[in-house]
């Protein structure tokens, strides 16, 4: 990761209107809180000293889950040359914990930010070898044209912000 | 879905023939209720995916990578096939491999019935009530996400006649599905349709208590509706953009969320996949990924793209058990315990399109649309009128060939008009105009024989079998009916004018009546150039005209290349080649050369075709030894040389010719870039003006203004820019056209059965060049120049006529 990768993912994430935030690892819970919309539901964050602020439903029910607002996750890696955060399926939910709240919060750390398309796939490549099954590339908001004009926030989420842990 | 409301041609009986009269009916209704909605939408995405490519560095690196992998794989494909069902069994899941459209809806009513007996339901016990996904909870409940490789198979109507209800969750597909309607373009389903007809078939559908004077509103209720269908779904069925054989990975590309919620939240997941779409490896996908957005719909990515190797670790989403957490009591992998994968990968006809030489290209199709969104003819009437049972757009000949036989294709496929612009839109560079070509070549030796055959023999002197239809064998052998035109002279013209003989022509040939015919001149090209002294009397004004110390790079010699309008029809524009090139100090010969080839294979007469270009080649081949430039006028005819031959020639042959062809504009700006003088030409900074810069464009600039069409095939050839950049050289401020094709294409605007759509075509290019007080209009093409006369009034002469020596123009 350089910084030049780092401005040039939020320069992407600014195109796509997605919100952009930079904390360290220590001020991270507190910056999720600041973020978030209840009620908020989340899967734990695999970033050493970073947990999720209390009032996320760390281990979310179906109903929890369709009554969210905000839905918290991890990415395992950022593609900056398009704005793409790449959510892996993990037991806890972190699909459907991105996909069905209106706002996705994406935590990511500043050394999984990658330049481009061909080394995200080798990251991905990497994470397939390595046992992971599946991973979402997600860019920006859900949208669709089909209804007589573009229109965000469709089956996905209508608002995505990426909180980028600068020391992580 | 019931009734197809689209079908051409098809009377109650369904048994009524394809007349022309009845295409163009059809085509015309599709011009007045869809075209409108389709050109919109197919034209800004078209003018997104051009920009999108433009800004991607690696373009065609990227897409040689693509079609590379593509070829590979197709190679391969049954050891794919193997490899994907030992990936996917080891991940926990299932593949079946479905010999046709029933053995695949087949299996999956089993797989759907199977799982919900499973999950307790009182499954298929309910009330015979049915309908799109009218929630019936006792039936087996199945949610889609959108695939044309289910539409190919009936999917839904297969399903739902076993009792399960099936709902559609992709937003297009799920207007479409309540409006009983069929997809109009294989990336945008419902694109014909416009925000208040969808508004007010919600209204008619549900009575809803919201008002829908908004795409958000639409979307919201659209929203909410099928997430309570898919929380209560027994299976999520999706397709796949690709799979990974390797790994069993399915690729999703969507930008609405639909697939992933479908494919994770029921506990049973069904991915329903040609086999085409199998690639070797997760690594492979990178290419496809980059590329399919940016080709689809201009985004630089898709919103999501879901690359899963199912049965994944993702926990269902079990909203029959709302309050227990969605990982499981420990949080762990336990919670997919029930998770069910079957990866159905369809053949219904692909084994043998891979085996068929001509076909096999079709299989490297990814699907993106992009042949749709850049076909002139598609932007007028949409994928209801230019695509057959499940395929729309120029690929969708060799899908429906392939998939639903050759009548499926032969309903539409005349509206390829070859013009080639799919070609560049194509990201695996599939040659979409050839397979249209060849399908066309098939479809005519099947046709019966005619009963006035006896009529045109005598005038086809081709190398195609008796019987195929009879306006395509005459538009197919236009250098001889040109030559006998321009042999009787001027009664041949004044015959053309005739009510008579133009009723003969549209009810024998299907020439619409509309349309003006070719003036032939009584004197060709070849003649007049001979009468002037020929070769040696060209080297003589060439001498004169050049400066004695000429650059050794200028001392060309060029063969014109007599295409069939040039010398028969439109010599003007010969004449005014060959006075330039001499004015350059580069002589000319102008012999008597065959025809290209260029007309047969527009009409799928591939085997007369090859025989040209032996002929054109073999009477070339001295001159081409000798060293000698071959300049061609008539855009088409070089797309000929520079395209089609590789497929008739040796290689050596083609690329042989191939290099020493040159487009008349793109030779001459070549001897200007290497030093010849410009100021011989006619220039449009040098006469008087009224905004007193002797231009007369209101600029200032000292510029003539000046209106450029360029020709499909030439911008294919990547030969739009040496015109404009040879206008720019000789003082004229060019502005050129954004519209793809002028809608003319040869023979197509003359055809009863397509003048309207030509027409409508061809009002778009007049449109943009009729406002602004454009001084002059040109174009490179003979049919290009013959329709902008015709809809703006007024001369469009070819751009060397106005650049020659003495123009007039």
């Amino acid at each position: 990761m350089t910084t030049d990768t780092v401005g040039r993912f939020e320069r992407s994430l600014d195109e796509l209107a997605v919100s952009v935030a930079f904390t360290s690892a220590a001020g991270a819970t507190d910056r999720l809180d600041a973020v978030l919309e209840t009620p908020a539901v989340g899967v734990p964050l695999p970033f050493d000293g970073v947990s999720l602020p209390e009032r996320v439903a760390a281990e979310p029910t179906a109903t929890e889950l369709a009554d969210a607002r905000t839905g918290i996750t991890p990415a395992t890696f950022a593609i900056a040359e398009y704005g793409t955060v790449a959510i892996e399926s993990r037991a806890a939910g972190d699909e459907p914990v991105s996909l069905y709240p209106e706002h996705h919060v994406a935590v990511v750390a500043a050394s999984d930010i990658v330049p481009d398309i061909g080394a995200g796939f080798d990251r991905l490549a990497d994470r397939f070898a390595a046992g992971g099954d599946s991973i979402v590339f997600a860019t920006g908001r859900s949208a669709t044209a089909d209804m007589g004009g573009l229109v965000h926030g469709v089956h996905g989420p209508g608002e995505v912000t990426v909180v980028v842990l600068e020391d992580r | 879905m019931a009734e197809r409301s689209h079908e051409p041609g098809q009377s109650d009986t369904g048994a009524a023939p394809n007349s022309r009269a009845e295409t163009a009916a059809h085509l015309r209704h599709l011009l007045e209720t869809e075209g409108e909605a389709i050109h919109t939408q197919t034209s800004v995405s078209n003018y997104r995916r051009a920009q999108a490519y433009d800004e991607t560095d690696n373009l065609d690196a990227l897409r040689t990578e693509a079609r590379a992998i593509k070829e590979d794989a197709i190679d391969r494909l049954p050891e794919l096939i193997e490899t994907v069902r030992e990936a996917v069994e080891a991940n926990g899941g299932t593949v079946y491999l479905a010999d046709d459209a029933a053995d695949a809806n087949a299996y999956v009513a089993d797989v759907v019935e199977d799982r919900a007996d499973t999950d307790g339901s009182e499954a298929a016990t309910g009330s015979e009530e049915s309908g799109a996904g009218d929630g019936d909870r006792n039936r087996p409940s199945v949610v889609k996400s959108k695939s044309m490789t289910t539409e190919e198979i009936d999917l839904n109507d297969a399903l739902e006649a076993d009792g399960i209800d099936v709902t559609e969750t992709d937003l297009g597909e799920w207007v479409l599905q309540v409006a009983d309607d069929t997809p109009s373009h294989i990336v945008g389903p419902a694109m014909h349709l416009t925000r208040e007809e969808i508004a007010d078939l919600f209204v008619e559908q549900f009575d809803p208590d919201v008002e829908f004077d908004t795409p958000e509103a639409l979307t919201r209720f659209a929203r909410d509706h099928l997430g309570e269908r898919i929380q209560a779904a027994d299976v999520g069925i999706t397709g796949a953009n690709f799979v990974a054989a390797d790994s069993g990975t399915i690729a999703l590309v969507t930008n609405e969320g639909n697939a992933r919620k479908c494919a994770v939240t029921p506990d049973t997941h069904v991915a329903i996949a040609g086999v085409e779409k199998l690639i070797p490896s997760v690594r492979d996908l990178e290419p496809f990924v980059d590329l399919i957005a940016k080709s689809a719909t201009g985004q630089p990515l898709s919103q999501y793209v879901t690359m899963l190797s199912p049965p994944t670790n993702s926990p269902t989403v079990d909203f029959e058990s709302p309050d227990e957490p969605l990982g499981g009591d420990d949080g762990t992998a336990g919670a997919n315990r029930d998770r069910e994968f079957h990866l159905v990968l369809l053949d219904n006809g692909r084994t043998d399109m891979r085996e068929d030489d001509q076909l096999r290209e079709t299989l490297y199709c990814i699907r993106c649309g992009a042949c749709s969104n850049s076909c002139a003819n598609f932007q007028s009437v949409g994928g209801h009128g230019f695509g057959g049972e499940t395929y729309s757009g120029g690929i969708a000949t060799g899908w429906e060939a392939g998939v639903h036989g050759q009548d499926s294709a032969a309903e539409f496929n005349d509206l390829c008009t070859g013009c080639t612009r799919c070609v560049d839109a194509c990201p695996v560079k599939i040659d979409i105009p050839w397979i249209n070509t060849v399908v066309r070549d098939r479809v005519n030796r099947d046709d019966d024989p005619e009963a006035y055959d006896f009529l045109v023999d005598g005038l086809t002197p081709d190398d195609e079998p008796d019987g195929f239809d009879l306006g395509k064998r005459f538009f197919g052998n236009i250098a001889t009916v040109t030559k006998l035109g321009s042999a009787t002279a001027p009664v041949s013209n004044w015959l053309g004018d005739t009510e008579l003989v133009r009723s003969l022509l549209e009810r024998t040939l299907g020439i619409d009546r509309r349309r003006d015919l070719p003036t032939f001149e009584r004197r060709s090209l070849v003649d007049w150039f001979a009468a002037r002294g020929g070769e040696r009397e060209s080297r003589r004004r060439a001498a004169a005209a050049g400066p004695e110390d000429r650059h050794s790079e200028l001392d060309r010699e060029v063969v014109l290349y007599p295409d069939i309008y040039t010398n028969y029809v439109d010599t003007d524009r010969g004449k005014a080649a060959v006075r330039t090139l001499e004015a350059l100090g580069v002589p000319v010969s102008v012999p008597d050369l065959p025809e290209s080839g260029r007309a047969p294979l527009s009409q799928g007469m591939v085997a007369t075709a090859d025989r040209q270009a032996s002929r054109v080649y073999a009477a070339l081949a001295e001159d081409l030894d000798a060293g000698r430039d071959v300049v061609v006028i008539e855009p088409s005819d070089l797309a000929a040389f520079q395209r089609e031959y590789e497929r008739f020639l040796p290689e050596r042959s083609f690329e042989r010719l191939r290099d020493n062809t040159y487009e008349i504009c793109e030779f001459v700006f070549g001897l200007l870039e290497k030093g010849a003088d410009p100021s011989v030409l006619s220039t449009g900074d040098s006469d008087g003006g009224e905004d007193g810069d002797g231009d007369r464009d209101g600029d200032g600039d000292g510029n003539r203004s000046i209106a450029y069409h360029s020709h499909c095939q030439q911008r294919t050839l990547d030969l739009e820019a040496p015109t404009t950049a040879l206008l720019e050289r000789c003082g004229y401020a060019p502005r050129t056209s954004s519209v793809e094709c002028c809608g003319m294409a040869g023979s197509f605007g003359y055809k009863r059965e397509y003048y309207e759509v030509s027409m409508d075509v061809g009002d778009r290019l007049a449109r943009e060049f009729d406002h602004g007080g454009t001084d002059l209009v040109v174009a490179s093409g003979t049919s290009c120049g013959d329709q902008l006369e015709a809809l703006l009034e007024r001369d469009v002469p070819h751009p060397i006529e106005v650049l020659a020596p003495d123009s007039t123009v």
